[in-house]
This record gives structure tokens, C-alpha cells and sequence, in this order.
């Protein structure tokens, strides 16, 4: 068996989710090789080479896969597929854009967000917002997955892969990268974060947010929020955690005036610790947390702050 | 210029499902069913964009069992003008899915298929994906924000770490994302108005398409639960618990 891996990577850095997919495979066993996708990223393939268990890393460049877009990238992996028993993506919001497209194309069904790998064809996923956990086996010849980074330790590095270029697909001529609006902060992606600082509808406003801030900062956690305050409006999209959000996996998640609906549970309980903040003491997320405090959490959070 | 909309009926977004003993599924008997969140999102971009005048009909899909009439009929509701039921009892997955939208947008020759991003039930995320490389069309995922133009269509699209925007070529695939819209509440009257739209009938067998599931599923458990903690007293008590318990803060 031959698995590839597709590389996660803003063609500078590579991102930590790859290491966790490359763990992935190696809990599938086979020769895995890396597939570096991209633009001038020879970065990215030497810092790739270096993940142990990793045979080989392919690297194609071309302008046409300098922005991940969906149609270039599944025609470059398309174009390897034959030689593989697995294809695996990180469930990000770039694997999953590519991931079903490079299934579709080869007539195989995809397995979306694998936890845990039980043998070379079944595999265990959530459903249900995380209420059910689905044994699946794959009848196709070719598996095409892509893996919830939360289920599998990152692999460490210590290897020493060779690179390969590889011929790069022209462009399709589909789609367009127009622009690219990222949120600059100095704090860590909130996926691979070590801490998350999480609020909730309970903050109140956007505004009101900003009081998680020197929490966060004394942490040096990654924020969240809930799909409700996304909903109203109080944080951003891609600070969603939850079933339809991101699915995290921190040492410590502090969720802040978060109820704890099912869909925000299923996106934290993994989670090592958890800390839950909300003068509702009813709330379901005092049922997952390690440790609650009730408590109005416009006077508990800064008092937090200066404790901590 | 006619867009397609494929809408799925799921188990409600506020019922918590359980694992039937046997462990071959969850119990969806007698639960409540309504349409896909995002596919709800779905019908109401398209309803807006024919509002707006960038589209003149608006066709809805469902395939499924009998009863996702009435998600045909919630989505006529909204504003589709009409509905195509493909019906099955066969357990359909997303492939099967796609393979059948497919041959529809061949007959129907859509500009462009807005869906939802992910099912709630399956969570799979996949068909939108599937049906663009199917026809050979371009794609925008997790779309927050769509605008057509001449032969094309402009979509900001949620990613990891904030927006980034495309341009697609017309035919396109869409699928929707949290705050692309707000999905208006269907009114009495318009839901009497549906009942009198359109809504047809096909099969796989008649579409001649094949959609025996690909994936079997060996079982279904429930998920390792998490036991509850402590209540703290105060901020001291937490912290207390955090450096010297825990130890996941020094």
C-alpha cells in the first residue's frame, strides 16, 4: 500500500494539520508519500521531508497552484492517484474544499473526518454532531479520506525524505483568486492551538468580546467562540467552534458564557481540560467541564486575568 | 438564467438523536425532520437573487424518501418556483447524490447550484464538491457572499484564517456557508401558495443512475462520554485548580 499525503501549506509554512494526517497514515501503514501542491514552496517540501515516517515528498509548483484553488489542486493530485491505495487531506477548510472533488473524478466515495483508523478500509467518524460515532468500511479501490487532526497525535520530526519535483498541471481555467483578507494577529491558529479562550452568546456584543483579549494573551491561547455569537454577529466565521465550525482538541479550552449546545460540544469535548465560565449554573456546559465557575463573567474574566 | 437548488430533509437541528440499541444507526422514528440549515440558506440566496433579477427560476431537488415533498414544498415556500422529488428508500451517499444532480443539471441546464456546505446527519461535506467535478464545472465552498456578473460569478468564500474571494466561470457550483443570509421565516400564505407549485417526480432507475452505497457502516455507537467536574467557588479557587491540579497553566 502507498499512501499520499496532501500537504496543508500557504506555500511559506507548512501547516501543523499536515503532521497530524501523516500520523494518520502511518495508523493505515504503507509507504507515505507527501504531495507539496503549490507555488515557489520548496519551504514547505523540505519542512514536509522532515516529518518522520514520510518516504518521499513530491513537489509540484506552478502559478496555477499558487492559491489552493480547488480545481488546480484536484487535477494535480488526479494526476498521481493511480499510483495510490489512500489519498488523505486534512479536514481544514482547504482539504475538505479538494478532497471530494479528487473522489468524485475517480468514482470513489470520500470518508469525511476520520477519528480513528480501525483497519486499511474502516474507519470511525462522527455524525450527528458528534452524538454517534459511525464505524465505516470503504468497498472502493482507492480511499480517499480526510482526517480530523483532533483524533491523531501530530508526528514529530526527525526525518530526512527526499524531494521529488514533479511535472505541475496546467490551469484548469475554472476559477480566479481574486483576493485574500486574513485576520493578522500574533495569536496561534486556532485548530492546532495548545489553549483556547472560546466565548460565547453570553458576551454580549462584539465589543463586549474584546474583554477576552488580556485572557488570551496571558494564555497565549487561540480565541474561539460559539456558533451563536458567530450568529449574532459577535466574532468572526472562521472562529467557529463546533459540528459546522472547527474541531479542537486544546490542553486547556475555557468556553465563556458558552450554554454549551450540542453543536459547540461536539467541536471541544476532547479537549484536555475544560473550564467553563457562566452565571447560569443550569447551563449543559457545566456537564463537560472539569472545572465551572458561576459567575457574571464581566467581573470574572479580568479577575482571572490578574490571577492567573 | 434558471438556478438549481438541492435541499435534503434531516433529522432537526434542536433534536438530539439516540444510538438504537442494535447499533446499526441512530433512531430517526417518530423525530422531528426539517431541511438542512444550509440548505435553507441555499433556497434563500437563490430566492434573493431572482428578487434582485440576476435569475428568473429557481428549481428545487430533493432526493429521498416520499416525505421530502415537504422539504421540496418548505423550499417552494421560500420562493423555489418549482420542485423535482428524486425518490428512493435506497440509503443515499453524497457520490450518489452528486451522480443524480448531475444528470438533472444536464436536463435542466442550470447557470449555477447553490447547496448547503454539510449535511447536519452525515456531516459529510461532499456534494457540492462532487457534483463540480462531475460536470466539470468551478466550484466556491463555505461561500459568505455571492454577486453575478457577466458570464461569471464573484464569491467570498470562509477559510482558515479569514476570506479569500474568486471569480467563477458560469456554469458554478456554490455551497453556502453560516452567514451568507439569514433564511426568512415562511409565512402562512406562502406556504398555502406552495402547495400549488409544481413538484415532480423522477427515480434513480429513471435518471439511470446507479446509487448502491459505497461505504457501509458496521456500526453505530454512542461517543465516550465526559464526565462533569468540579464547580469552583471564585476566581481564586480556579486558578488554584489550574496550576496545581491540572497543571495546564504555570
Amino acid at each position: 500500500m502507498s499512501i499520499l499525503v496532501i500537504a496543508e501549506h500557504d506555500n511559506v509554512h507548512l501547516k501543523g494539520a499536515t503532521h497530524n494526517v501523516v500520523a494518520a497514515a502511518a495508523k493505515i501503514g504503507g509507504d507515505v508519500h507527501v504531495l507539496v501542491a503549490g507555488a515557489n514552496a520548496r519551504a514547505v517540501a523540505e519542512h514536509a521531508a522532515k516529518i518522520t515516517g514520510v518516504s518521499k515528498v513530491l513537489l509540484a509548483e506552478s502559478p496555477a497552484l499558487a492559491d489552493s484553488l480547488a480545481e488546480n489542486v484536484a487535477q494535480q493530485v488526479l494526476a498521481l492517484a493511480s499510483g495510490y491505495s489512500h489519498i488523505l487531506f486534512a479536514a481544514t477548510a482547504s482539504g475538505k474544499n479538494v478532497s471530494p472533488r479528487v473522489a468524485a473524478s475517480l468514482d470513489v466515495a470520500q470518508i469525511s473526518e476520520i477519528q480513528a483508523v480501525d483497519s486499511p478500509d474502516t474507519f470511525q467518524r462522527a455524525i450527528y454532531a458528534g452524538n454517534a460515532i459511525a464505524t465505516v468500511q470503504s468497498t472502493d479501490a482507492i480511499k480517499v479520506i480526510t482526517v480530523r487532526t483532533t483524533g491523531f497525535d501530530a508526528a514529530p520530526e526527525g526525518g530526512n525524505a527526499a524531494i521529488e519535483s514533479i511535472a505541475a498541471v496546467e490551469s484548469v481555467g475554472l476559477s480566479t483568486f481574486l483576493s485574500r483578507e486574513v485576520a493578522k494577529n500574533d495569536r496561534p491558529e486556532l485548530a492546532g492551538a495548545r489553549m483556547v479562550v472560546s466565548g460565547g452568546r453570553g458576551m454580549g456584543s462584539a465589543e463586549n468580546f474584546k474583554i477576552l483579549d488580556p485572557l488570551a494573551d496571558k494564555l497565549g491561547a487561540a480565541m474561539g467562540a460559539s456558533r451563536a455569537a458567530v450568529d449574532a454577529g459577535y466574532a468572526p466565521n472562521d472562529w467557529q467552534v463546533g459540528q459546522t465550525g472547527k474541531i479542537v482538541a486544546p490542553q486547556l479550552y475555557v468556553a465563556i458564557g458558552i450554554s454549551g449546545a450540542i453543536q459547540h460540544l461536539a467541536g471541544m469535548k476532547d479537549s484536555k481540560v475544560i473550564v467553563a465560565i457562566n452565571k447560569d449554573g443550569e447551563a449543559p456546559i457545566f456537564g463537560v467541564a472539569d472545572y465551572g465557575l458561576v459567575a457574571d463573567l464581566f467581573q470574572a474574566v479580568p479577575e482571572l486575568v490578574t490571577a492567573l | 438564467m434558471k438556478v438549481l437548488v438541492p435541499v435534503k430533509r434531516v433529522v432537526d437541528y434542536n433534536v438530539k438523536v439516540r444510538v438504537k440499541s442494535d447499533h446499526t444507526g441512530v433512531d430517526i422514528a417518530n423525530v422531528k425532520m426539517s431541511m438542512n440549515p444550509f440548505d435553507e440558506i441555499a433556497v434563500e440566496e437563490a430566492t434573493r437573487l431572482k428578487e434582485k433579477g440576476a435569475v428568473t427560476e429557481v428549481i428545487a431537488v430533493s432526493c429521498g424518501v416520499a416525505q421530502c415533498q415537504e422539504t421540496l414544498r418548505t423550499a417552494m415556500a421560500i420562493g423555489a418556483d418549482r420542485g423535482i422529488l428524486v425518490q428512493t428508500d435506497v440509503e443515499l451517499q453524497p457520490l450518489a447524490v452528486a451522480k443524480l444532480l448531475k444528470v438533472l443539471a444536464e436536463q435542466e441546464q442550470p447557470q449555477l447550484i447553490i447547496l448547503g456546505k454539510q449535511a447536519i446527519d452525515d456531516d459529510s461535506n461532499q456534494t457540492g464538491q462532487m457534483l463540480a467535478a462531475l460536470l466539470g464545472w468551478s466550484q466556491a465552498t463555505f461561500a459568505s457572499k455571492i454577486e453575478l456578473g457577466e458570464g461569471v460569478a464573484r464569491v467570498t468564500r470562509e477559510v482558515d484564517g479569514g476570506l479569500e474571494t474568486i471569480e467563477l466561470k458560469l456554469p458554478a457550483i456554490v455551497t453556502t456557508d453560516l452567514r451568507l443570509n439569514e433564511p426568512r421565516y415562511v409565512t402562512l400564505p406562502n406556504i398555502m401558495k406552495a402547495k400549488k407549485k409544481q413538484l415532480d417526480t423522477v427515480t434513480p432507475e429513471s435518471l439511470g443512475v446507479d446509487v448502491a452505497p459505497r461505504l457501509k457502516t458496521l456500526q453505530v455507537v454512542e461517543p465516550a462520554a465526559r464526565s462533569a467536574g468540579i464547580k469552583v467557588q471564585d476566581v481564586a479557587a480556579l486558578v488554584d485548580k489550574l496550576k496545581n491540579e491540572a497543571k495546564v497553566v504555570v
